[in-house]
């Protein structure tokens, strides 16, 4: 059903995204994009004692890679790079119809597990992520 | 006396498609992306299957029946193309895998016999990546130059801007027949003859007009013209170069190997004639067997009534589009082919396709492999429907109510 897929949280997140623009240096910035379909996501985020202190997105694209870009942004911010790396792995699993979080475990981003009925566009709603996993730091100490 | 023609019936040309078959399993789907792809009707799929199950052996070889049969099914494949595009003879055509390989024999070839340092290339803006990129390449290896001609306002070339960017230093003006984006249908008789006048030459890309409407290349009097057989109903893997006489003897080969040699020794090597000299390898036998099935299926219904039916389709298109609030289209109008590039208000085209996907409604979205012109349009991606010969106005319809429904699911 096309309602799963463009449900009204993700819309939300895409006419409205949450933490999208660009940081001050000292940061790390890391680009990603579907050259076949011309998303482009940019993560922009500061290490700070082993957390993500303050993350942005920029870039443009489809609601649902928009959306995504909206949703990490707001769930991965204060969190340690190892709950980052798992929370990106969780993602994942639901992204390919593996596991179905709750909204009380996953929040907004719950709403992203419809896409995994629609196989063309996984691949949209992962780029952030996948943006995000490449740019982590090796260890919990780099980018301080 | 004027033939009598009967117009087209889409219906009864989709009887000869299996894939406008009702299939229990599957969804019967509207096909708008023809400009990517077409459909194969049965005859061409029966003469793969044919040639497969009884003919097959390699060419140009076997001292054998079924291997002379070979040879001789794919040189009447050879003939059929010559005969389709109006060459003088078959030896002027050259199998390939698709029109971007015969672009990239042009500029493989001709160009790094024939371009000097300082040469220029004019390449229109509008072109696929299948006719730019194999420009700059050869342009950077021999220190050439790509001299960009720039479309109009409403997306057609100007003649007068081409005359203006002719110097004596062009070699080649590469151009599209028909826009893959815009739908523009390009004067390419005109361009040819200016170019010529100029001293260059001038490479047509037929790939979006080959199963659109009449190609005469002695007419056009363009030095190469390359087409794909799966944009025309034929199958994938195999193309066509056609090419001068002239202009072919002189260029060396693309690729070497099997095929393509009079004599080697470890000292010497006599390259074949043309066209053999271009095709080294066992080249793709079937697929041009099934490309002469689907020339004679597009010669069955006639191309001026596949012209004049696709046209009277793409004024119903035209009209109804503009019926869809927030739609911006593309292109020139109203003289335009068959292939419709739009956006819809601020919704991204993935997402346009999604949802017509869910009503099953096939169509394109993104760049089109035309970033320049993208870049030049100032728009990353778009939606692309575009019609074939077993398209009708309920397919249009359909799109169209697709489209409202896409507004209404992005609370437009």
């Amino acid at each position: 059903m096309i309602s799963e897929l463009y449900q009204e949280i993700i819309l939300d997140h895409y006419r409205h995204p949450r933490g999208r623009g660009t940081l001050d240096d000292p940061k790390i910035r890391h680009e990603g994009a579907n050259p076949l379909c011309g998303d482009e996501v940019i993560i922009e985020f500061r290490v700070e004692d082993g957390r993500i202190s303050d993350i942005r997105f920029s870039g443009r694209g489809c609601s649902i890679s928009q959306a995504s870009a909206s949703m990490l942004v707001e769930t991965v911010k204060g969190k340690t790079l190892d709950e980052v790396r798992a929370l990106i792995q969780k993602v994942y699993a639901m992204l390919r119809g593996e596991e179905t979080p709750s909204p009380e475990e996953l929040g907004d981003l719950s709403a992203l597990a419809g896409v995994s009925q629609f196989p063309v566009r996984v691949k949209c709603a992962s780029l952030p992520w996948h943006t995000l996993e490449e740019a982590l730091p090796e260890n919990d100490q780099a980018g301080k | 006396m004027a033939m009598i023609q009967r117009e087209l019936d889409a219906r009864e040309i989709r009887q000869q498609f299996p894939f406008f078959q009702p299939h229990p399993e599957m969804r019967s789907l509207i096909y708008l992306d023809n400009a990517a792809t077409t459909q194969k009707p049965y005859a061409v799929l029966d003469a793969l299957t044919n040639f497969y199950a009884h003919h097959n052996a390699n060419v140009h070889r076997g001292a054998y029946g079924v291997g002379a049969k070979a040879s001789e099914l794919f040189e009447a494949a050879r003939e059929r193309v010559a005969r389709f595009l109006n060459a003088r003879e078959p030896a002027e055509i050259i199998f390939t895998r698709g029109t971007t390989e015969s672009i990239n024999l042009v500029a493989a070839s001709w160009g790094s016999s024939q371009l000097r340092e300082g040469d220029e290339m004019i390449v229109s803006e509008m072109e696929h990546h299948a006719n730019i990129l194999p420009w700059m390449q050869i342009a950077r290896a021999k220190g050439a130059r790509i001299v960009v001609w720039r479309i109009t306002e409403d997306g057609r070339l100007d003649l007068d801007e081409l005359c203006h960017l002719l110097t004596e230093r062009t070699r080649l003006v590469a151009v599209t027949h028909i826009s893959n984006v815009l739908g523009t249908i390009n004067p390419v008789v005109d361009i040819c003859r200016i170019a010529h006048e100029a001293g260059a030459l001038c490479l047509v890309d037929a790939a979006q007009s080959a199963a659109h409407m009449p190609i005469d290349v002695q007419a056009i009097d363009c030095d190469f013209l390359a087409f794909s057989g799966h944009k025309a109903y034929g199958p994938t893997g195999i193309g066509v170069l056609y090419g001068k006489r002239t202009l072919l003897e002189q260029m060396p080969p693309y690729q070497t190997g099997g095929g393509m040699i009079r004599k080697v020794s470890w000292d010497e090597v006599t390259w074949a004639d043309v066209p053999a000299r271009f095709e080294a390898g066992t080249p793709a036998i079937a697929e041009a067997v099934g490309l002469h099935a689907a020339l004679d299926f597009i010669d069955s219904l006639g191309r001026e009534r596949i012209a004049a039916q696709e046209h009277a389709l793409t004024e119903y298109m035209l009209a109804r589009l503009q019926e869809v609030p927030d739609l911006h289209l593309y292109g020139p109008q109203p003289d335009r082919a068959g292939i419709f590039a739009f956006t819809l208000a601020d919704i991204h085209p993935h997402d346009i396709a999604t949802v017509l996907d869910s009503r099953d409604i096939a169509i394109r979205s993104g760049h089109h492999c035309a970033h320049p012109l993208g870049e030049r349009l100032g728009v990353a991606a778009t939606v692309r429907a575009s019609l074939a010969v077993y398209n009708d106005t309920d397919h249009i319809d359909a799109l169209i109510d697709g489209l409202h429904y896409v507004r209404q699911v992005f609370g437009l």
